[in-house]
């Protein structure tokens, strides 16, 4: 009771302007005590105080701000927004020189080049972009995200449906996610040997790896990729399915709906979020494929070091010209990024009618 | 079952008692409709409980089964990493080595440098991972806490950098780190590890899940610092870095595996083969027999074995943080 009164006294004792403000007066008298309580306040009362939220209590500290951003984006000037520029400029200058950056003028000809359509300021035609890179690059991408992301979509939906060992399952198909691509990739070669364990099972005798065919060759490379890139998928479809509300399923039952007609009506639409994500980030993934084909075949093709090519991605080509040939390097990269973005783009244009937020 | 049926339609049948037409036209023929199927209540339901078993049987064994195709290469990496050549190119192939080969082991420590790899992997991955974590939880801090001109822009445009394509930064990057002379010929060891660490200590997306994170932490606590007379420095170390450890620990593991898997810049930026990591020594060690001249798949598995052991007892030991992190972040690295 006496706080209360007490409290009651004090709030008298502010006074409230008329823009809001509220101005503490300095000295007040409390007559049932006989003591002076005194209010002090360093600042003036020319500048009342203010209750609002932390965001004016920080804005005075706008030049610290800028201090704990420095480090990043210097580093991000350095390593990323430079870079980017760089790298398109470099795709339109001849014969750059990576160690002295100098180059013979600028050129629309590295574009020319890399497509096959012109040749090189020697003369000479670089055909393994267009026959090998840019095929290889597109059958993976539209081989293995469609496959896999539907293989993850049906894994995640059973995964969700059991109750017994879900937690051991769920992280079973979690570990190829865990694994050194490159090491796997070599496992994959000796499964898929001459004398390997496929070749056993199924009573073949397919030559998979070394010396084979390109397109026999695409089979284990695609399997190893759609195994290596499922468990992340799986893991983000998981999450979004316990998102789901039950209601939607119990009406579902209610209605009595058959499975694959829930699947199809309930769980895709509202997984459709994930799936775009997924989707998108697949497809940039699968572009940029270039680990697995070393881990499988120890070069860019299924005759050693020094073959052909012939299972070069075009991420692989990059790699491949950026000591010597930094010029067509770039303009493969950007021809990439073009690309990447393009489907992208593309990506966000076909979900705004298909995607439900 | 007939006695069943006829009681059935009894109950079912509508007493229309009320002065007031019920809205239900159809009610008739769905009472006929259950009678024709000759079915109750009961058998609906049995049946329906035996296809529910069912289906989770099938559910299970689909499930399963790809469970095996998912670690069987796990298998068969342990299992011939332990086998003799002779019985890895046989004709017949064995689901268990005959005899359990631990010498593989042996001779991949006398060919494949383990050590000098490992030790250079652990080094780039713990300075890079210090490096990400300080200008990542500065950067969020400035974006969550503080309020400057531009700063939504600013954050924008860190945003827009995540969806460039790392292989465009990579030929640039190559050029900028040789102008800075840590490669070219005569590298030491430390510039080799300059090269490789320096480029990767920033993240965008963990700035952005950093930043997502500092902004639950209320704002009654940042308040309260400050009545205290705390700085922000003093808040960022003591409040909200504690706060958001899950985050950083997911973040430092994820980091480290990024580490332990690079393969690409590595090899584009070092001089010596006793500057690479883990991955570049696994795929340039030879593995070939002296006298034979054949791929000794015994030695290169167990080579791959080394490698994947860590990565999985990382994972087994920190689960919770690596598929939490995963989940969220979705980039390796």
């Amino acid at each position: 009771m006496f706080k209360l009164k007490k409290k009651e006294e004090m709030v008298e004792n502010v006074n409230v302007n008329a823009d809001g403000t509220a101005v503490l007066s300095d000295t007040t008298y409390n007559e049932e005590e006989n003591v002076v309580v005194r209010l002090i306040s360093h600042r003036k009362n020319k500048k009342p105080y203010q209750i609002t939220g932390i965001e004016d209590v920080s804005a005075k500290n706008n030049w610290k701000a800028w201090l704990y951003l420095g480090p990043v984006i210097v580093l991000i000037a350095v390593f990323l927004i430079y870079p980017l520029i760089n790298t398109i400029f470099i795709a339109f200058t001849e014969n750059y020189q990576y160690a002295s950056g100098q180059f013979d003028g600028f050129t629309l000809n590295n574009f020319g080049v890399i497509l096959n359509l012109t040749p090189t300021a020697l003369g000479v035609h670089e055909e393994y972009f267009t026959r090998y890179a840019i095929p290889n690059t597109f059958l993976i991408v539209f081989v293995t995200v469609p496959i896999s992301t539907l293989l993850a979509l049906i894994i995640s939906v059973a995964l969700n449906s059991i109750k017994w060992f879900q937690k051991i399952l769920q992280t079973v198909f979690f570990l190829p996610y865990v694994t050194n691509a490159i090491a796997v990739g070599m496992v994959f070669s000796v499964i898929f040997d001459d004398h390997g364990i496929i070749n056993y099972i199924f009573n073949t005798d397919i030559t998979w790896i070394y010396g084979a065919q390109p397109m026999t060759a695409m089979i284990p490379l695609c399997l190893y990729i759609i195994w290596s890139s499922i468990p992340f998928k799986i893991l983000v479809f998981l999450s979004g399915l316990q998102g789901i509300d039950k209601q939607y399923y119990q009406a579902a039952q209610i209605d009595s709906c058959s499975r694959g007609k829930v699947l199809w009506k309930i769980t895709v639409p509202l997984l459709s979020p994930q799936i775009l994500y997924i989707l998108v980030t697949s497809f940039i993934g699968a572009f940029k494929e270039y680990t697995s084909v070393v881990g499988l075949f120890d070069g860019p093709g299924t005759m050693g070091e020094n073959g052909d090519p012939n299972m070069e991605t075009i991420v692989f080509y990059i790699y491949d010209k950026l000591a010597n040939q930094t010029s067509l390097a770039a303009a493969a990269a950007v021809f990439l990024f073009v690309i990447i973005l393009l489907f992208t783009l593309l990506q966000f244009a076909v979900s705004k009618s298909r995607v439900h937020y | 079952m007939e006695k069943n049926n006829s009681s059935n339609k009894k109950i079912n049948k509508p007493v229309n008692s009320s002065p007031y037409p019920i809205f239900a036209p159809d009610v008739d023929s769905i009472v006929i409709s259950i009678e024709e199927a000759g079915r109750t209540v009961d058998s609906i339901k049995r049946q329906e409980k035996v296809t529910h078993i069912i289906s989770t049987i099938l559910t299970y064994i689909f499930i399963v089964a790809l469970a095996l195709v998912v670690i069987f290469p796990f298998y068969w990496m342990i299992i011939t990493s332990l086998k003799q050549n002779s019985e890895i190119t046989n004709v017949n192939q064995t689901f268990f080595p005959t005899i359990v080969m631990w010498s593989n082991y042996v001779y991949v420590f006398q060919v494949f440098d383990f050590v000098t790899f490992m030790g250079n992997t652990i080094v780039v991955a713990i300075f890079s991972t210090i490096g990400t974590l300080l200008t990542t939880i500065f950067a969020a801090f400035a974006f969550a806490r503080l309020k400057f001109k531009g700063r939504e822009s600013l954050f924008l445009v860190f945003l827009m950098t995540m969806m460039i394509p790392g292989e465009m930064m990579v030929i640039s990057n190559y050029v900028t780190v040789a102008s800075f002379g840590w490669i070219g010929e005569g590298q030491t060891l430390i510039e080799a590890y300059a090269a490789m660490i320096v480029p990767f200590w920033i993240s965008v997306f963990y700035i952005y899940l950093l930043r997502q994170n500092f902004k639950q932490i209320p704002n009654e606590l940042y308040l309260a610092a400050k009545v205290d007379g705390k700085s922000d420095w003093s808040f960022l170390w003591r409040v909200m870095v504690p706060l958001a450890m899950p985050t950083l620990i997911s973040i430092t593991i994820l980091k480290f595996m990024g580490t332990w898997n690079s393969y690409v810049w590595p090899n584009l930026v070092t001089q010596e083969e006793s500057f690479r990591l883990i991955s570049n020594g696994l795929r340039s060690s030879s593995f070939v027999d002296v006298d034979s001249g054949q791929t000794e798949y015994g030695y290169q598995t167990a080579a791959t074995m080394l490698v994947t052991v860590p990565l999985f007892l990382l994972f087994v030991f920190f689960r919770k943080y690596i598929m939490r992190g995963v989940g969220r972040a979705g980039i390796k690295g």
